[in-house]
């Protein structure tokens, strides 16, 4: 491993500092950045470790729930009212990763967490998230992982996360804490898409960690479920996942909420499949419908084209499944 | 950089110098002298590193020591009291749960952190609480049978 510094900051003043210097990575829960640096993916001289800010816990109001970002994933998936107010939320942490990486990663870290492209991963090969401008393999690669929506000549790679799948379905804003004071970004507005500049994946400013995620508590959030398709049934990446959210009055859909993972090079909300299901009865016929609004756009390439018929499967089975629930 | 680090391995008190770049899998197995934790896929994804820290499984790869400052880390070492096998142990070894034994510390220290949250788990939770260790020798159904054994050796002994 590269020699790098580790230091323990007290306050986001100085973590805030000492992380906008070059070469500098914030670390938490370490579960995504260690192999990184082993890999040598990622290379950093200093890490700020964030562990002693006091951004844990997880607070329950009116309005919706704050979980600091420090909050571990096991403990926000033991958290019971999170799990009866937001069960998306703790669905798909639990079909997050395994028990022990689970206690060690962050909430704030997992929406962080880099792509698993297989390109990206390998220092041999080119990558325009990993070396701006040297090109993507997986194009005409082994793209079977790969992104369908959103992805551009430069990249199309998958965002990895679980969590944020729900938690974009689910209207949740990040807060942003730096030196001179905190910010809010919807986390639908906090990816940004690779473009040209696949390198650049989020918002955050050098020196900017997130301090919490906050979900509003919305007519829907009770009646919503995480569905993940993958090649094993644990510890495994998406190859596709859909988080679904209905407010129903009886059997009509007064609103939806439905976002995809495993699919997207970001968390991928669907205002289109949204829209058509506000209003509409409840069934599967009207799901299906819906779901095929999903693929609008949609640009597979050699390996994963199989995604697009796999998402609307999911869509389907997550609406049905958020439908029954009582 | 090196700097003092304190920390409670099986139930000692111990302080060592310690590079910032170490990894509390290399602590444990270099410094420390504890080679029955392994280091497999060393990238968070096979469970063989895993230890408890407070009671609860954490992967020793994925972790620097100095991130433990202060806490009790728990190793498959720390388990036999007086020369005498864990009921774990004693199940894993007793039922062949060891198979080839390289991924069985992790096995152990994974179930053992289920056994102290939960004395009586199901089947399913057994394998809920195994899904981040794998096996690449044999397979999986000597190591439930070995934990379920366990259980009811413990629930024996009561």
């Amino acid at each position: 491993m590269l020699p790098f510094t580790y230091s323990r900051p007290r306050n986001i003043g100085e973590a805030a500092t000492a992380g906008a210097q070059p070469g500098t990575e914030f670390i938490a829960g370490g579960t995504d950045l260690l192999p990184l640096l082993k890999e040598g993916v990622r290379r950093a001289n200093r890490l700020v470790d964030i562990n002693d800010l006091p951004l844990g816990g997880i607070r329950h109001e009116a309005a919706g729930v704050r979980l600091g970002a420090l909050t571990r994933m096991s403990d926000a998936a033991d958290d019971e009212r999170l799990r009866r107010d937001y069960p998306a939320v703790v669905e798909a942490l639990l079909a997050g990763a395994s028990p022990q990486l689970r206690n060690l990663a962050t909430v704030g870290g997992n929406l962080l967490q880099h792509t698993r492209c297989l390109y990206f991963h390998d220092a041999a090969m080119p990558c325009n998230k990993r070396q701006p401008g040297s090109g993507c393999p997986a194009w005409d690669g082994q793209n079977r992982g790969n992104a369908i929506l959103g992805g551009s000549r430069a990249c199309i790679a998958t965002h990895a996360s679980d969590l944020a799948v729900a938690l974009v379905a689910l209207e949740a804003r990040v807060v942003l804490g730096a030196r001179h004071g905190e910010r809010e970004v919807p986390l639908a507005d906090f990816h940004r898409l690779p473009g040209d500049t696949p390198q650049i994946e989020t918002v955050l400013e050098p020196g900017e960690v997130i301090t919490a995620i906050f979900v509003p508590a919305a007519p829907y959030s009770r009646r919503s479920t995480y569905v993940k398709l993958r090649d094993r049934a644990s510890f495994e990446w998406a190859l596709t996942s859909a988080a679904a959210a209905l407010d129903l009055a009886g059997d009509t859909i007064r609103q939806a909420r439905v976002a995809v993972g495993g699919v997207a090079t970001k968390p991928w909300r669907l205002p289109k499949v949204e829209e058509a299901l506000a209003g509409a009865r409840a069934d599967r016929s009207i799901f299906h419908a819906a779901a095929e609004l999903a693929a609008q756009g949609a640009e597979p390439r050699q390996f994963n084209a199989f995604k697009v018929e796999l998402m609307k499967r999911a869509i389907v089975r997550a609406l049905a499944d958020a439908g029954s629930l009582a | 950089m090196r700097s003092v680090l304190s920390l409670t391995v099986n139930g000692r008190a111990r302080e060592d110098l310690v590079a910032d770049n170490m990894l509390l899998l290399d602590y444990l197995r270099e410094v420390a002298g504890l080679t029955g934790t392994k280091q497999g896929c060393d990238g968070g994804e096979c469970g063989a590193c895993t230890v408890l820290v407070d009671d609860q499984p954490r992967l020793a790869c994925s972790t620097l020591a100095h991130q433990v400052a202060g806490k009790r880390i728990e190793t498959i070492e720390g388990l036999a009291t007086r020369g005498r096998l864990s009921a774990l142990q004693q199940a894993f070894h007793e039922k062949l749960g060891t198979q080839c034994g390289f991924c069985t510390p992790g096995m152990i220290m994974a179930a053992e952190a289920l056994l102290r949250r939960n004395p009586d788990p199901s089947r399913d939770e057994i394998k809920a609480a195994l899904s981040g260790n794998l096996c690449r020798c044999t397979g999986y159904v000597k190591i439930v049978e070995s934990v379920e054994t366990a259980v009811r050796a413990r629930e024996a002994a009561e």
